[in-house]
C-alpha cells in the first residue's frame, strides 16, 4: 500500500483543518468559563421557573445576571460577577423568598487572577511536554526528525482540538474549563502514544534492512500498523463515545474533546507525524 | 522457552491475585438468601477489614473507595494569605501554625477527611480547604477564615472611652495589658444561669493566670475591653480580684456563634490574616448524578469494547477480556490501598487508561497474526509478537507517563498546576498505564501459555 503518495493530500487536509481553526480562534474566540475569566457559577434546581422572578433575586442584590442556561430536570445555570461570602448569604435568603422548593445544586466563585494563572500554566506545561518528548523520543530513536515528527503532529492535534472548541463554543455554547485543559493535556500523550507505534516499525524494519529508500520503509511500516492503530482507537472511541452519550452535562464537553483529540491523534501519526519525518530526511539527504 | 511447571505456576499466582484483589473489591455487606425446596440457607459476605498492630502503630484499612467533592458533595475554599510584614524566617513557621490551627478547627468542628493545603505561587501564599459533606459554606468560612486575634486592654480614660470617636482617642484610652490568646488553656460553651444566654468561659494558663490576676488588680472597678480581631466583643467592668484565671465572655452570642468562637480559641489564633478569593460547592445528589452517570457510561463502554475485541480476535479476544477485567480489579484495588480520591476527571482517566491497556493486547495479537502468516508455528508466533511488540509498548507508554508526571506535578512546582482536578487524572491514568503493561503483558502472555498448549 502506497500511502506516502497520499502526502500532498494529507497536506491539503491539515492545512485546512489548521487555518480553519485558526480563523475560528480569531472570529469566534472562545467561550471561556469562570475557570478562566473568574465571577461565579450557581446551579440551582428551580421547579416554577420564571426569568422575571429571576432577574428580580438579582436586582434587588444589586447584581446583574449575566447568562443563564437551562441544564434540563429543572436545573438552571446563573452566572454573574464573583462575590463574597456576606453577598452570597443574602443571595441564599432572597432565592429561598423567591422560590421557597429550590434547591442549591453547586456553587463556585473565584476572582480572576485564579484564572489567568491557568492559562499560564497550561501553556507551560504544553511547552514542557514537548521539550521532554522531543528529546525522549529523538534519543530513543537515535534520530531529532522522529523527535520534531511526534512533538510537531502532537501540537497539530492540539491546535485543532483548540480550534474545535472555538466552533463547538460559537456554535454550541461548548465552554473553555479546567477540564478542557486536562483533555488537551492528555490529547499531548495519546497523539504521542499512536505516533511511535508507527515509528517503531519503521525503526525495526530500517534493523532488517539497511538500504531501503524512507518512503518505502515509512509505506511498509504504515501498512503493518494500520490494522492496529484503526481497532485501538476504535477501543478508545467507544469508551468515550459512551461518556459523551450517556456521561451526562457535567462530561459531556470533557469526554468530546478527548474524543477529538483522540480521532486527531489516530489521523496525525500516519497524516503528518511520517510525512514530517519523510520530509526532514529528505533536505537532510539534499 | 518456558517451563510447562513455571507456567503453571505464575498462572496460579495470577489467579490468586484476581482473588485477592476481587476480595477487596467486595460490597462491604452482601446478604445472599437461598430458598430451594426445603434447603434454606442464608448468609451475609462481609468485606474483610484490615486491622494491623505493628507495634504501637495500628495499621487500619476498611478498603472504602474515597471520593473527591466533585462526586461526593461538599465545599472547597481557597484563601489568599496575607504574608506582608513577615521576614522569610518567622513565614515558615507562621505557614506552618497556620496550618496546624486550621487543621485542628476543622477537626473540633466535627469535619472528618478534610485536605488543607498551602500552595506558594509566584510571591503569593495560598491555603486551600476541602470540607466533604460539608455545604453550608458560610458557617464554613466563619470558622476558618476568623484569625480570632484576643486581646484584653485595660480602660485607663473611662470618659474618653465611652466619648470617643476617632481612633486616634480610642487608642489612647486604653492600655494592653499582655494577656492574649496565646495564653488560654482551654475554651467551652456554657449558658448563664441568669439569662440563659450562650457565654465562651476561659481558662487561663499560669502564666495567664498571673497577668489575669494582675490586670484585674489594676482595673478593679474600672473596665476591661476584650477585642477579637480588633473588634470589641464584650467591656465588662471589674468586679473583684481574679487569682484562679477563670473568666467568660458574654457578647451578643448565639449558641452557634458561641461555639464556633471556643473552637476558634481552643485551635489558636491563625497567625496570618487570610482573605478569601474562591469558593466552590457542590450538592450532594449532583455529585452521586455524575458519578451514577459515568460509572453506567464506563460498564457499557468495556463491555462494547470487549465485544468488539471478540468479535475482530475471537479465542484471542477472550483472553484479552479476561485480563482486562483483572486489570480492573487490580485498579480499583490500588485505588482502595492508596487510597485514591476519586474525582470525575479520574474515572476518565481510568477509561482511557482501559484504551490503552486493549491497546497492548492489539499490538502483540496483530504481531501474532503477522507472524503466524510468516509461516511460524503459533507458540513461536507468539512468543516472537510478544519480543518484538515490547519495544513499542514500552516507548509509547513511557511516553504517556512524562505526560502524566508533568501533570501530577509531584514537586509541586509554582508554573505547573497544582489543582486536584488535573492531579486527580494524572494519578489515574499513571497507575493505569503501569498496571496495564502488567496485565497487557504479562498476564495474557501467561494466560495464552496455558490455554494455547491445550488447543493442540
Amino acid at each position: 500500500m502506497n500511502v506516502m503518495k497520499l502526502r500532498p493530500l494529507f497536506f491539503t487536509i491539515s492545512a485546512f483543518l489548521l487555518l480553519a481553526s485558526l480563523l475560528s480562534i480569531i472570529f469566534w474566540k472562545f467561550k471561556p468559563s469562570i475557570d478562566f475569566t473568574g465571577g461565579s457559577l450557581w446551579e440551582v434546581n428551580i421547579p416554577q421557573y420564571s426569568s422575571e422572578k429571576t432577574d428580580q433575586i438579582f436586582s434587588s442584590n444589586n447584581l446583574e445576571l449575566k447568562e443563564t442556561t437551562p441544564l434540563g430536570n429543572n436545573n438552571y445555570s446563573l452566572k454573574f460577577a464573583d462575590i463574597n461570602p456576606d453577598q452570597k448569604g443574602k443571595l441564599d435568603q432572597t432565592l429561598k423568598e423567591i422560590y421557597p422548593d429550590s434547591k442549591e445544586q453547586k456553587f463556585q466563585t473565584l476572582g480572576p487572577i485564579l484564572g489567568r494563572e491557568l492559562l499560564q500554566k497550561t501553556i507551560t506545561a504544553v511547552i514542557l511536554t514537548s521539550i521532554f518528548l522531543f528529546l525522549f523520543i529523538g534519543r530513543r530513536f537515535r534520530d531529532l526528525s522522529f523527535g520534531a515528527g511526534a512533538v510537531l503532529a502532537m501540537l497539530h492535534d492540539t491546535f485543532i482540538l483548540i480550534g474545535s472548541f472555538s466552533l463547538l463554543g460559537h456554535f454550541f455554547g461548548a465552554e473553555i474549563d479546567s477540564l478542557f485543559v486536562t483533555a488537551l493535556l492528555t490529547t499531548l500523550s495519546s497523539s504521542v502514544h499512536d505516533t511511535i507505534v508507527t515509528f517503531d516499525r519503521i525503526r525495526e524494519l530500517r534493523r532488517q534492512s539497511y538500504q531501503k529508500d524512507w518512503v518505502a520503509l515509512a509505506n511498509q511500516a504504515v501498512t503493518e500498523t494500520l490494522t492496529r492503530s484503526i481497532n485501538n482507537s476504535m477501543t478508545i472511541i467507544f469508551m468515550l463515545l459512551s461518556l459523551v452519550l450517556l456521561g451526562g452535562s457535567t462530561t459531556r464537553w470533557f469526554a468530546a474533546a478527548l474524543l477529538i483529540g483522540v480521532v486527531s491523534g489516530t489521523y496525525s501519526s500516519i497524516g503528518v507525524a511520517i510525512p514530517l519525518v519523510l520530509f526532514f530526511k529528505n533536505r537532510r539527504q539534499k | 522457552m518456558h517451563s510447562r511447571k513455571k507456567t503453571l505456576r505464575i498462572f496460579w499466582s495470577i489467579l490468586a491475585l484476581t482473588l485477592f484483589c476481587f476480595l477487596i473489591n467486595f460490597p462491604k455487606q452482601l446478604p445472599l438468601k437461598i430458598h430451594l425446596g426445603p434447603i434454606n440457607w442464608e448468609h451475609t459476605f462481609y468485606r474483610p477489614q484490615l486491622n494491623l498492630k505493628l507495634g504501637n502503630n495500628i495499621l487500619k484499612n476498611n478498603f472504602d473507595l474515597k471520593y473527591g467533592l466533585d462526586l461526593a458533595g461538599g465545599s472547597s475554599l481557597i484563601f489568599d494569605i496575607d504574608t506582608s510584614n513577615r521576614n522569610s524566617q518567622e513565614l515558615t513557621q507562621a505557614l506552618e501554625s497556620l496550618k496546624t490551627n486550621i487543621e485542628r478547627r476543622i477537626n473540633l468542628f466535627g469535619v472528618s477527611e478534610t485536605n488543607v493545603r498551602i500552595d506558594k505561587i509566584q510571591s503569593q501564599h495560598r491555603l486551600q480547604v476541602d470540607l466533604p459533606g460539608i455545604e453550608n459554606t458560610a458557617d464554613a468560612i466563619d470558622l476558618i477564615g476568623t484569625t480570632a486575634q484576643l486581646g484584653f486592654f485595660g480602660v485607663i480614660n473611662d470618659q474618653q472611652f465611652t466619648q470617643a470617636t476617632s481612633s486616634a482617642e480610642f487608642l489612647s484610652s486604653i492600655k494592653d495589658t499582655g494577656l492574649n490568646g496565646s495564653h488560654l488553656k482551654n475554651s467551652s460553651v456554657q449558658i448563664n444561669p441568669n439569662n440563659s444566654k450562650p457565654e465562651v468561659s476561659l481558662e487561663f494558663n499560669d502564666e495567664g493566670s498571673k497577668l489575669f490576676a494582675q490586670a484585674t488588680k489594676d482595673y478593679l472597678n474600672q473596665k476591661i475591653v476584650i477585642f477579637l480581631d480588633n473588634r470589641i466583643l464584650t467591656a465588662p467592668t471589674v468586679q473583684t480580684v481574679i487569682t484562679e484565671g477563670k473568666a467568660s465572655i458574654s457578647g451578643d452570642f448565639t449558641s452557634q456563634s458561641a461555639k464556633e468562637l471556643s473552637i476558634q480559641l481552643n485551635a489558636g489564633s491563625l497567625p496570618l490574616p487570610l482573605k478569601l478569593v474562591q469558593q466552590s460547592q457542590i450538592g450532594a445528589t449532583l455529585g452521586q448524578n455524575s458519578l451514577n452517570k459515568g460509572i453506567f457510561a464506563g460498564i457499557v463502554g468495556l463491555i462494547v469494547v470487549a465485544l468488539f475485541m471478540v468479535a475482530n480476535y475471537g479465542k484471542l479476544g477472550l483472553i484479552a477480556n479476561i485480563s482486562l477485567i483483572i486489570y480492573s480489579l487490580i485498579t480499583l484495588t490500588l485505588y482502595r490501598l492508596i487510597p485514591v480520591t476519586l474525582t470525575f476527571p479520574g474515572i476518565v482517566g481510568f477509561i482511557l487508561s482501559v484504551g490503552m491497556a486493549v491497546d497492548s493486547n492489539i499490538l502483540i495479537f496483530e504481531r501474532i497474526k503477522e507472524e503466524s502468516r510468516r509461516g511460524k508455528d503459533w507458540n513461536m508466533a507468539m512468543e516472537t509478537a510478544f519480543g518484538r511488540a515490547w519495544d513499542s509498548i514500552k516507548d509509547a507508554n513511557t511516553c504517556t507517563i512524562i505526560t502524566g508526571f508533568i501533570l501530577f506535578n509531584p514537586f509541586n512546582w509554582s508554573f505547573l498546576s497544582t489543582s486536584g482536578m488535573i492531579r486527580g487524572f494524572a494519578v489515574t491514568l499513571i497507575l493505569g498505564i503501569f498496571v496495564s503493561i502488567f496485565t497487557g503483558v504479562y498476564v495474557t502472555r501467561n494466560l495464552l501459555r496455558v490455554f494455547a498448549k491445550e488447543k493442540k
